[in-house]
């Protein structure tokens, strides 16, 4: 299967000076659709390239620059006033994914857009957290009974808080994996490690191996796919930030084997290199051949597609079927088959969309 | 050549195909259908549009019937921009207006170079009237009756303000009118055309205006703003135009904006922008030729101004 145009255009932007209208046509609407339309647009702005843009197709990027560049300053007012509401939680607060990237000023924060902010405290400090949250207007938000106790008898997280009026979402965990899962990564030793945010006290984001670790697992194995393509050029980017440090590479394996996620780690360098080119040491492939899953070729044939944009032009008679696989796949690692059954079967009734106004 | 230049069979293959492509304003539109209703609504109230094929289109769009069972029984429609469904399906009575939701989600969705307030508009003698206003205000219909008497139609949904120029682009298309306002317009006018009307939808019923062929071929002509004015039909009130504070119009916009915390900064420079030049007035009125000749008194005041 041919690389999707995006992956192809972000790894390499020189691309677009070749680029015709119909391509410009597709590329737009599969950046969209993978939420990778603002990085584009971020990684054009002010390049060499950004001349060959046609006129048509320069209000696509200049509208999700935008959005990109409110959102951040969003994300860090956001920010601001979980550590205030969390001052006096008597544990340190841990930012995850793109609200990290932001504060820690990492190249990953690149035309990141935004849904929430997720955050990571201890377990026995949910509770707490929780009603700290909601005295600054933040409230849980289950779509149902079935949904609350989904979440709080069996996720890693609690449901989405939402604040009352600003409508922003904080998520937050107390793990990286659902209690249910096949594997437990220990939480404390993810906490143990994380490294303060410069400037602003009590707030910490993951070192960066187990940032990389973190993303992969929450790609492969919290079934996040609709977002695959954008979680893996946030990958690619993390990993070419952090492996200018030599030191790095050696870590990285090591540190998945400790937290039992050798396997996520396996899968996010090899997508993160078929899709963006992302360059890896031999040594760290070495480290990990053993992670390998079985049955390599189909599970290369399920995420090439599962992955990529979810849009008509990258798309084969094999495309469904492989989002669908991919989709119960994420969810068998996620709880015991009895309760999956029951799960599928609750979002398959219940799910609902919203009418057009 | 233009929309009603083509054959119902053309059209139809047409949209069955590779789309029918015209622009609105400021946005290039390509619409795929297979059914019958949006290929008779557009042909109604598009006629006048120019057709123009690119390889490059702002909103690819489509209105497609569902296989299975909602085919034959209690037929539906799913909308699809990008080849994803944003909603669920309605019934097939209402594909021509789930057309033109559908757009306006699009436009509202996406187009965040443009600051976009909830507003009908209007304009005479360069100047743009801006009608903001909670649904049940007649704002349609006032804004129906001025585009059927020589003002140009910019919106009836969208007002799209550039925030570099501060000037209003036109997003010529067809007025939604809803319930009474539909005799009420057809009474108004014997030049209106409004097409088959869709019952029981999230509005009541509605149907579409078509737009003025002069709005359609001036709907590259950007307008300055001019008055920011909030209708009410009042039964038996006398039409009369009361002063508001700029302040409090501007917290209005900012709040009935679809954009305003998306944009942040730059919708507030815009929003001041605007107000700075626009006369701001509460208007209450009964008889929609009293409201008009109100509405053209006003635009008199500022003829000549440049």
């Amino acid at each position: 299967m041919k690389l999707p145009l995006t992956s192809e255009v972000l790894s390499n932007p020189a691309l677009v000076s070749d680029l015709n209208l119909a391509d410009w046509d597709v590329l737009v609407r599969q950046a969209r659709r993978a939420g990778l339309l603002a990085r584009l647009a971020e990684t054009l702005k002010g390049s060499e390239w950004e001349a060959s843009v046609p006129r048509q197709v320069r209000w696509h990027l200049e509208a999700d620059h935008v959005l990109a560049e409110r959102q951040k300053i969003a994300v860090r007012w956001e920010v601001s006033q979980i550590r205030e509401a969390l001052a006096e939680l008597d544990a340190p607060v841990i930012l995850l994914k793109g609200a990290a990237y932001v504060m820690a000023g990492l190249p990953a924060a690149r035309g990141r857009l935004f849904s929430d902010v997720d955050i990571l405290v201890p377990f026995e400090k949910i509770n707490q957290a929780e009603a700290a949250l909601m005295l600054a207007g933040w409230h849980a938000q289950a779509e149902d009974a079935y949904d609350e106790r989904y979440y709080r008898q069996w996720m890693h997280e609690i449901p989405p808080m939402q604040h009352i009026r600003r409508g922003s979402v904080v998520d937050m965990h107390h793990a990286i994996l659902p209690r249910t899962a096949r594997y437990h990564p220990d939480p404390l030793k993810l906490r143990a490690a994380a490294v303060p945010v410069e400037g602003t006290p009590g707030l910490f984001v993951l070192q960066p191996v187990d940032m990389v670790l973190h993303a992969a697992c929450h790609l492969f194995h919290d079934g996040e796919l609709p977002h695959g393509l954008r979680d893996l050029s946030d990958m690619d980017l993390l990993l070419r930030h952090f492996g200018r440090d030599e030191n790095f590479w050696v870590a990285l394996p090591r540190r998945a084997a400790e937290l039992e996620l050798t396997r996520p780690l396996f899968y996010a360098l090899r997508y993160t290199r078929h899709f963006f080119g992302t360059p890896v040491p031999k040594t760290v492939d070495d480290a990990l051949q053993k992670a390998a899953p079985p049955l390599l070729m189909l599970m290369d044939k399920l995420f090439y597609r599962a992955l990529g944009p979810e849009h008509d032009s990258y798309r084969d008679s094999f495309s469904r079927l492989a989002r669908f696989t991919a989709y119960i796949r994420a969810h068998w690692l996620r709880m015991p088959p009895l309760m999956l059954v029951r799960h599928l079967l609750h979002k398959a009734l219940i799910s609902r969309k919203e009418a057009p106004t | 050549m233009r929309l009603k230049d083509l054959s119902d069979k053309a059209l139809r293959k047409q949209l069955r195909g590779e789309g029918l492509g015209f622009s609105s304003g400021p946005f290039s539109i390509r619409v795929r259908s297979d059914v019958d209703s949006v290929a008779e609504g557009l042909k109604q109230l598009y006629g006048n549009f120019e057709l123009n094929k690119t390889d490059f289109n702002d909103f690819n769009v489509g209105l497609f019937r569902p296989y299975g069972i909602r085919h034959w029984v209690a037929p539906q429609v799913d909308f699809y921009i990008d080849g994803y469904r944003p909603f669920r399906p309605l019934p097939l009575d209402q594909a021509y207006p789930m057309l033109e939701w559908g757009l306006n989600w699009c436009i509202s969705n996406f187009a965040n170079h443009l600051f976009i307030i909830h507003a009908a508009v209007v304009e005479k003698n360069g100047f743009a009237a801006i009608l903001p206003a909670p649904p049940g205000s007649g704002k349609s219909t006032l804004c129906a009756g001025l585009v059927l008497s020589g003002w140009r139609l910019l919106s009836d949904e969208l007002t799209l303000i550039d925030p570099k120029t501060g000037l209003i682009c036109p997003l010529s298309r067809p007025v939604s009118l809803k319930n009474q306002s539909i005799p009420l317009i057809r009474e108004f006018s014997s030049e209106a055309f409004i097409n088959r009307v869709s019952h029981d939808t999230a509005k009541g019923t509605v149907a579409h205006l078509r737009p003025p062929q002069d709005s359609v071929l001036r709907q590259q002509e950007l307008a300055r703003p001019g008055w920011v004015i909030f209708p009410k039909w009042q039964k038996d009130a006398e039409a009369k135009l009361i002063p508001r504070s700029q302040a409090q119009t501007f917290i209005y916009l900012a709040q009935n904006a679809f954009n305003y915390s998306q944009l942040g900064e730059r919708a507030f420079a815009a929003g001041t922008e605007l107000i700075r030049q626009c006369d701001c007035y509460d208007f209450t009125y009964h008889a929609l030729s009293d409201a008009i000749r109100m509405f053209d008194t006003l635009a008199e005041g500022k003829k000549g101004i440049t």
